[in-house]
């Protein structure tokens, strides 16, 4: 059941995907309205999913890789649709869609066996959803950096074209990545916090420089001095931006750290 | 009866013809009059702006119609002759003449497409024709509904978004950098008429402070007073530079006064917050080499220039949509036109009164049980009698009517007296109710409607 969701969901994320690129480059505004109403019934869609995968299994579902990546995909959707409903910025659908259609593509590629946990380290779920959600900041971060990137090179060169007039405002985008950072990395703190422990519970050790545990920290460092950066010396727009995307960059070194670990459970 | 249209416009004559042709407001009325004093005009709109002067005029005959009307604008002015005016005009009827109203209402007409204005003149016209009684029920439901096409067009294109002029070009691109000009400063730097439209243009989208500074420190105030702001010393102003978010500038100065570093040095007071910088002087008066500034955004008069004729050819884009788009109006318009005319009244009048006959008799027979072929015969005659005879007046008049001056009018009534545009709303035989009523009005499915033209065959 909850195989069959995913798969109608993957194909309502590509569809939405195919849609929202061809919004980016022409000037039809219809075809937004059906970008985003695929990607909506591809977000309800996804959430049967993950209920139907829940009921399944017979916990919350995210205790192995593919899940925690499934589950990433749907609350960046879920970011989406909420700041699409608020600010109707169609045009960040073209940026978050794909994004979120590639981690899930990469979650099924994964192997989907469902993992029998002890039931000492069901207490997980929390730090894959915490870290998960963080990393959705961090993502949106990155698609705003990205955008504010564009648009910045389009004013400055002066070219004033489809994609000039789809995109939002610099200090919209700026904001936008200001404020996922400031959501991101109180929920990436939580989810190291609560890893370490499960950590101690599971080997008896907080930290044992793994990867993944590596890779997490220097990750929460680099955001820790971004945003620093941003509240004492204007690490803000341009510069902002660059360090958001090269931070996400960090992000995915930290998935390819827990994939290289070995999946299945995490801890 | 035809609907023509016969005029002039910017794109077919000079001012020097346009400005004698042009009828002020006071002697709209009068001149409405006079025209529907011609023989053989039964309605009249008369359109004067600027940029045209329009007949829009439903007659009798089209040539005659054409001759009657260019006579009329001849008239208008005592210098000119019918004749001088012929190569000036243009002369349309029918779906062409009903396609151009929609277009000069739509502003795909005017001289910068996309205005609103057009609208608003529209209307002012149409209001003195009613006034005087001058338009009827064709010309009426025309200029209501280009109208409403004109509102479509704008709504449903974006013919009207795009920033045509220099200065709002200013607001579009201060639009991309900052989301919400309310809480956004201006510093304007001289002057120029330019740079002082952009300013307003400015104001008017939500930006609530205003720094003004000139060399003449006397207009500045001045000029802070006009748009609510504060005037700072023109020796000072780099100094503020850092406060503003957009810097406007026009003087007459021959160099640069908003130099590089200083720009550089206000970014850095800014925390790297984005400034719009607008140089609309020439020669220019902001050092070029901002533009290599991280979160500094110049742009000179030939950029917003660039940017202006960008949307003059985006809108003549989309008026390629609005033109599809009256294209469809236009048919729905000659589809109503159709209705009007008085043949297929009298046909679908006809057809109603035989459905309601056969239907009531049917349905009286089956209750009245066996009849002898005689009395089913004097049943139907009877029948047939009472509708004959009620028809009979009515069709007399319409066929009499028709021509008249009042034509269209009355065959717009009879179409509503006896509903003949009615979509069928119920079954006539299935309905119990149905017998209860004198005269069933709605119910009976209108061929006429659906397909005039078979029915036009088979009754005739």
């Amino acid at each position: 059941m909850s195989v069959m969701f995913l798969m109608a969901t993957m194909g309502l994320y590509l569809v939405g995907t195919a849609f929202f690129l061809a919004y980016l480059l022409r000037r039809s505004e219809a075809l937004s309205k059906v970008a985003i109403g695929v990607t909506a019934i591809g977000f309800l869609s996804h959430t049967a999913a993950l209920l139907t995968r829940m009921t399944e299994a017979g916990h919350v579902p995210f205790t192995s890789f593919d899940e925690a990546m499934s589950f990433f995909s749907w609350a960046l959707v879920l970011v989406f649709l909420v700041v699409e409903l608020r600010h109707r910025i169609h045009v960040l659908g073209s940026f978050i869609l794909p994004l979120a259609l590639l981690s899930l593509l990469s979650a099924a590629a994964l192997p989907k066996a469902v993992p029998t946990l002890e039931p000492v380290l069901r207490t997980v779920w929390l730090h894959v959803a915490l870290s998960m959600l963080g990393t959705v900041g961090f993502a949106v971060a990155f698609v705003a950096g990205i955008m504010y990137l564009i648009q910045d090179g389009l004013l400055k060169s002066k070219r004033f074209n489809v994609l000039y007039t789809k995109l939002p405002p610099l200090d919209f985008l700026d904001h936008l990545n200001q404020q996922s950072i400031l959501l991101g990395f109180p929920l990436l703190t939580l989810g190291i916090i609560t890893g370490a422990i499960s950590a101690e519970f599971a080997r008896g050790s907080y930290l044992n420089w793994n990867p993944e545990q590596t890779w997490a920290l220097v990750t929460w460092v680099f955001y820790f001095i971004v945003l620093m950066g941003r509240i004492t010396v204007g690490w803000r727009a341009k510069r902002a931006a660059y360090l958001t995307i090269i931070g996400f960059a960090g992000v995915i070194l930290t998935f390819i750290g827990v994939v290289v670990k070995g999946h299945g459970p995490i801890a | 009866m035809d609907i023509i249209v016969v005029g002039l416009s910017h794109k077919t004559a000079p001012v020097e013809v346009r400005e004698k042709l042009a009828v002020p407001d006071s002697r709209l009325g009068e001149a409405l009059c006079r025209l529907c004093a011609y023989p053989g005009v039964k309605e009249g709109v008369l359109l004067s702006t600027c940029n045209r002067v329009e007949v829009y005029a439903v007659v009798d005959q089209v040539e005659a119609g054409y001759a009657r009307v260019q006579e009329f604008l001849a008239d208008t002015h005592l210098s000119l002759s019918s004749e001088q005016l012929t190569p000036h005009l243009y002369w349309y009827t029918g779906d062409r003449a009903i396609g151009h109203l929609f277009r000069v209402a739509a502003s795909l007409d005017s001289m910068v497409v996309g205005e609103a204005q057009i609208l608003g003149q529209l209307k002012d016209a149409y209001e003195v024709a009613l006034a005087h009684k001058a338009s009827g029920v064709i010309l009426n439901k025309l200029v209501k509904k280009a109208i409403s096409v004109a509102k479509r067009v704008r709504t449903e294109t974006r013919i009207a978004e795009m920033a045509v002029s220099v200065s709002y070009a200013a607001v579009e691109l201060a639009k991309k950098i900052f989301s919400n000009l309310g809480e956004k400063t201006v510093l304007l730097v001289g002057a120029g008429e330019m740079a002082k439209l952009a300013a307003q243009h400015l104001i008017r989208n939500g930006v609530r402070r205003v720094m003004i500074t000139t060399r003449d420190s006397h207009s500045a105030i001045e000029l802070a007073k006009r748009f609510n702001g504060v005037p700072v010393p023109f020796d000072e102003f780099q100094r503020e530079l850092s406060e503003a978010d957009i810097v406007l500038c026009s003087t007459g100065a021959a160099h640069y006064i908003i130099r590089s570093e200083e720009v550089q040095r206000a970014v850095r007071q800014r925390m790297n917050r984005p400034i719009f910088l607008i140089d609309i002087s020439v020669p220019r008066n902001i050092d070029p080499a901002v533009k290599d500034i991280d979160n500094a955004f110049l742009f000179d008069i030939d950029d917003l220039e660039m940017r202006v004729e960008q949307n003059r050819e985006e809108r003549r884009r989309e008026a390629g949509k609005a033109e599809r788009l009256i294209e469809q109006e236009v048919d729905v318009i000659l589809q109503w036109l159709k209705s009007l005319e008085v043949t297929p009244t009298i046909l679908a009048l006809r057809r109603r009164a035989e459905e309601i006959k056969h239907a009531e008799l049917e349905k009286s027979m089956s209750r009245l049980g066996h009849l002898s072929p005689e009395e089913r015969t004097a049943v139907e005659g009877l029948a047939s009698a009472i509708v004959n005879k009620l028809l009979h007046g009515s069709l007399v008049t319409l066929k009499t009517e028709a021509d008249s001056a009042g034509g269209s009018l009355f065959v717009e009534a009879a179409r509503r007296f006896f509903n003949l545009d009615d979509a069928p709303a119920a079954d006539p035989v299935t309905d119990p109710d149905r017998s209860v009523k004198p005269v069933p009005v709605a119910g009976y499915s209108d061929p006429e409607q659906e397909s005039p033209e078979p029915a036009q065959q088979k009754d005739s």
